[in-house]
């Protein structure tokens, strides 16, 4: 189902830079069963064009990127780089093109400027011609003021501007980026993708971008989607865009109704590909071009209007995935939609514990503040979260977010001000305090050498669970994450959706009052964070606290509340409601929480400091 | 079980699993253990076996065949030729083609005979001196040894030459070969048990650091003391199994002598791998990578090893040099090793080794504790 896109690109001038052809690439892991990461993967990028790589994860993005430079070798089929055969001429090919991993080889104890000339030494780029190529790229990246800095010492979003200026260091005919604003602000991500398209525009170089974020696919001139190996789809966005108009909806509530408890409902209801909340409200995408199925599946008085929305790609992608799914066997269906009934288990009495948060919130922090040296990482944030709230700490990376989290969770000295964790503060509190906290780290911090099973009986023990109850609640695990197929399997080894859904199996098997989550979807591709807020939700309606750091904005909108961070302060708390409102202007009605928390970085918006109690 | 029991465990059987499951741990317990045991049994011997030599001999005379042929039945030499002319000899040593050159004059047979002193020469090759004295020990045992049989024989009859008066009998205890593989052997189960220990626990905080599991055990309902005898016991079980496989190794493949009481090496080397876990907790606690663990753990070896005795006595040693090996724990283990395997040591003759590892082992568990708890908070 391959679409010609001839007639989106006819009128470049552009030549081919990458010809891939019947591409097929399986790995055999030892003691597993081989994956076919690539079968009959074929595409083409120009010159002057930028080309989107999307799909889910183990789809074979990077095994094909890897191919194109050179880097591994397929099965059958060519890879063409500037008309040199990825495989013979894999030298010739690697001084022509550039590539940035997922995780860019930046040498964290040089500084900006030594990192630019090595990379240059290594491309061997003339010493004549470095002057004016590192002004240029330190100012598209805008590093000039940090060239003195050590490259470790600078924020997630600044090491990846650096990455990319050391790729480009040499301006190449073909750049291949893989994931490159994976972890990276909104802020951060706007600025990394004005350096690509500068360079294409103005060198007219040929890019092909593997990417999660639909929304920078969407800014692609073509996109190839990706799924199990096989390319599902090609074409540019509005293409993909115009197959799905028709399909999508937005449900307006109705005043007083939260959004969340709309798409819930909506979530795995037959029919129903697709409900995101958006701005305040729910969006919906359908299998058949079909209103009526939206309004039956809402009980009655939530809604109060549904409209057909403008098709986005992702709306288009969801469907994509979704008709490649369905027209397999439906046993491997991951998110079987039946789990949505979240089993509301009998809560073990706390009584004194929860006299504690009943008085003082679950969560309740005053002036909170951390300095390292004469560094203050956090400045005086103040909040409360209510039992059964989902509480979202947003911000760009270095903002502060996983220091105040670390405070939280009594990981880290508190300099100055309160904080309360269910009446405690954890760090004077005895360990039976930490008992009913569940806690997720950043990178989905497992025991990589043990077993899922092993790891999952670790954290139940650690809980204090034993026997009947520790087998009880390790089936319940492996059941709602879905992990029963993967029971045996090393945990390092595991698909990164499969870890995140681990890591939050391990904090959530002592059923914890309150849970903790370090950035728990970065890294992870659409499908998955949907499933992951599916569960966050149920865990929420069934009267569990949590408190979540994130830096994707649009996932601010399942959070009842937010606090938002800037360089260790707060920017604004409130609903999403109240912090979109805070960017609201004549010409910009209706505005997101992206929109809103770009205002607010820029100072284009006030500040509203509500702290506090809602 | 107490609920303290149970999360020890549980950390306990999470580590073994670790250990078992990640190949860089898996290594340092099997890995060094073997090649040790046989670097240091086979390699590493003090011992002069097959000393190369060449023989000149001027005389060619039943008495100089006599002296020769003692040399030859002596497995410490091994015969490589016979030169014809003094000018080989430089050439000989200078491309190592033999340690010594045994020099017997024309007149050898003759001033024998006539009751004269005789002389032969012995040219040793010198760049190793240590080989070259004890080669030339060798040497002088078996001339000695020819002069007491000859004064004997002709004591009766020749006038004057009566037999020397004094005469030293050398008697080694313990070791009655003077064997050193007994030396190096008996004390390499504190060796490896240093390096297993220091390695498995210098390991066990910056692995799970390096992978940021560590966050996740400190928001678990755990002390930091139930943690820190968690990481503690993996390595400890680790070291103890592997000296005691290599003590009876020792004895069985190398025919080292076991004179004293088992309990006794037990408890020695119990108090020395506390030691030793301490300092490799305390390495642990303050990397934050398994590489600096790593790093740090050899920097620690690198000295001890040299300053226990191991090797070269300490008797030898500056006095100030003398004075800092007794803050080294493997300084003790050595001894009371060797003490126990060739002297037949019990509890009660290991006991001046024993406290001096106990104080160490106070001082290196309560720095551990300390800089756990401070770096953890």
């Amino acid at each position: 189902m391959s679409h010609s896109t001839d007639e989106s690109v006819s009128d470049r001038s552009g030549e081919p830079v990458l010809c891939i052809r019947r591409l097929h690439k399986r790995f055999a892991p030892k003691g597993g069963p081989p994956v076919e990461a690539l079968q009959d993967v074929s595409l083409d990028v120009r010159c002057g064009e930028v080309v989107g790589l999307v799909g889910p994860d183990g789809a074979g993005k990077t095994t094909l990127l890897r191919i194109a430079t050179g880097l591994l070798v397929p099965d059958s089929g060519t890879a063409t780089v500037l008309e040199l055969d990825s495989v013979r001429d894999t030298l010739q090919i690697r001084g022509r093109i550039a590539y940035m991993p997922q995780k860019f080889g930046l040498y964290e104890d040089l500084t900006v400027q030594e990192n630019l000339d090595l990379y240059a030494d290594l491309q061997g780029v003339e010493p004549a011609a470095r002057a004016s190529r590192y002004a240029r790229l330190l100012e598209m990246t805008q590093l000039e003021t940090c060239a003195d800095r050590l490259a470790g010492r600078l924020s997630g979003g600044m090491k990846q501007k650096l990455g990319l200026a050391c790729a480009l260091i040499k301006i190449p005919e073909l750049l291949l980026l893989d994931e490159p604003t994976v972890g990276v602000d909104p802020v951060s991500r706007r600025e990394l993708w004005r350096i690509v398209y500068q360079m294409v525009e103005q060198e007219a170089i040929g890019v092909l971008v593997a990417t999660a974020y639909l929304d920078e696919a969407e800014k692609c001139h073509r996109v190839v989607v990706l799924h199990e190996g096989r390319k599902l789809d090609e074409g540019a966005p509005t293409q993909f865009r115009e197959r799905v108009r028709g399909h999508t909806f937005v449900v307006q509530p109705r005043q007083g109704a939260r959004p969340r408890a709309i798409q819930g409902r909506l979530a795995g209801q037959p029919g129903i590909i697709d409900a995101t909340i958006r701005g305040g409200r729910v969006r919906v995408v359908t299998h058949e071009r079909d209103r009526a199925a939206v309004a039956r599946a809402i009980p009655a008085g939530l809604a109060a209007g549904i409209a057909a929305a403008e098709p986005t790609l992702e709306d288009a992608f969801m469907k994509l995935l979704a008709d490649a799914r369905s027209s397999r066997s439906h046993a491997d269906l991951p998110a079987a939609p039946a789990r949505m009934a979240f089993e509301t288990h009998p809560r073990q009495a706390e009584p004194e514990i929860e006299r504690g948060a009943a008085a003082g919130g679950a969560v309740h922090t005053r002036g909170l503040t951390k300095r390292f040296g004469d560094f203050t990482a956090v400045s005086e944030i103040s909040f409360d979260v209510q039992r059964g709230e989902i509480f979202g700490l947003l911000g760009p990376n270095g903002a502060g977010k996983s220091t105040t989290f670390r405070m939280l969770c009594g990981l880290s000295r508190v300099s100055g001000g309160e904080v309360r964790v269910a009446g405690r503060d954890l760090r004077r509190a005895g360990s039976f305090a930490r008992q009913r906290l569940g806690y997720m780290a950043q990178q989905f911090s497992l025991y990589g050498q043990l077993s899922v099973i092993e790891n999952l009986r670790f954290f139940g023990r650690a809980y204090g669970l034993t026997k009947a109850r520790l087998a009880e609640r390790i089936e319940w695990a492996l059941e709602e994450f879905d992990l029963r197929s993967h029971r045996d399997a090393t945990a390092g080894k595991l698909p990164g959706g499969y870890k995140q859904r681990l890591a939050m199996a391990a904090a959530m098997l002592h059923e914890p009052d309150i849970l903790f989550l370090d950035e728990p979807t970065s890294g992870v591709d659409p499908l998955a964070r949907r499933d992951f807020w599916r569960r966050i939700n149920s865990f929420a309606e069934s009267g569990v606290t949590v408190v979540v750091t994130t830096h994707f904005m649009e996932e601010a909108e399942y959070c009842d509340r937010m606090l938002i961070m800037s360089q260790g302060r707060e920017l604004a708390t409130g609903t999403p409601g109240e912090i979109r409102a805070l960017a609201r202007t004549a010409s910009h009605p209706d505005p997101t929480i992206e929109d809103a928390f770009i205002a607010l970085a820029e100072g284009a918006a006030q500040p509203r400091g509500t702290g506090g109690s809602p | 079980m107490g609920p303290t029991l149970i999360r020890i465990t549980t950390l306990v059987v999470k580590e073994f699993l670790a250990i078992m499951k990640d190949p860089k741990s898996r290594i340092v317990v099997i890995g060094p253990p073997i090649i040790q045991f046989f670097v240091f049994g086979y390699a590493a011997t003090f011992d002069l076996n097959n000393v190369r030599y060449a023989v000149l001999d001027e005389d060619r005379s039943a008495e100089s065949r006599e002296l020769l042929s003692r040399f030859q039945a002596s497995p410490t030499f091994r015969l490589v030729g016979q030169l014809d002319s003094g000018r080989q000899i430089g050439d000989l040593i200078d491309r190592q083609g033999a340690r010594l050159v045994l020099r017997i004059p024309q007149t050898f047979s003759r001033d024998l005979q006539a009751g004269r002193p005789a002389q032969i020469q012995v040219i040793a090759d010198g760049r190793n001196s240590n080989v070259a004295s004890v080669a030339l020990g060798y040497a002088n045992a078996i001339v000695a040894r020819y002069n007491a049989e000859r004064g004997g024989a002709f004591s009766g009859s020749a006038a004057g030459a009566a037999g020397p008066a004094l005469q030293l009998v050398n008697r080694a205890w313990f070791n009655s070969n003077l064997q050193s593989r007994w030396f190096i052997i008996s004390a390499l189960g504190g060796l490896i048990a240093m390096i297993v220990v220091l390695l498995l626990s210098g390991l066990s905080v910056s692995r799970e650091r390096e992978f940021g599991t560590f966050d996740q055990l400190l928001v678990a309902p755990f002390r930091s003391g139930e943690i820190l005898v968690a990481k503690a016991l993996p390595p400890m079980a680790c070291g103890m199994l592997d000296a005691l496989l290599l003590a009876a190794a020792a004895v069985l493949w190398f025919g080292v002598p076991f004179r004293g009481s088992l309990p006794a090496l037990v408890v020695a080397l119990s108090v020395f791998i506390v030691c030793v876990v301490g300092v490799g907790l305390f390495i642990s606690s303050l990397s934050s990578t398994m590489q600096q663990s790593l790093l740090g753990s050899f920097i620690f070896i690198m000295p001890n090893v040299i300053l226990s005795g191991f090797t070269t006595p300490i008797e030898n040693m500056p006095r100030w040099l003398q004075l800092g090996t007794l803050i080294n724990p493997l300084r003790y283990i050595v001894t009371a090793c060797r003490n126990v395997f060739l002297q037949g040591g019990t509890l009660g003759t290991i006991w001046p080794q024993l406290w001096p590892m106990a104080a160490i082992a106070a001082v290196t568990l309560a720095a551990a504790t300390w800089l756990f708890r401070h770096r953890t908070a």
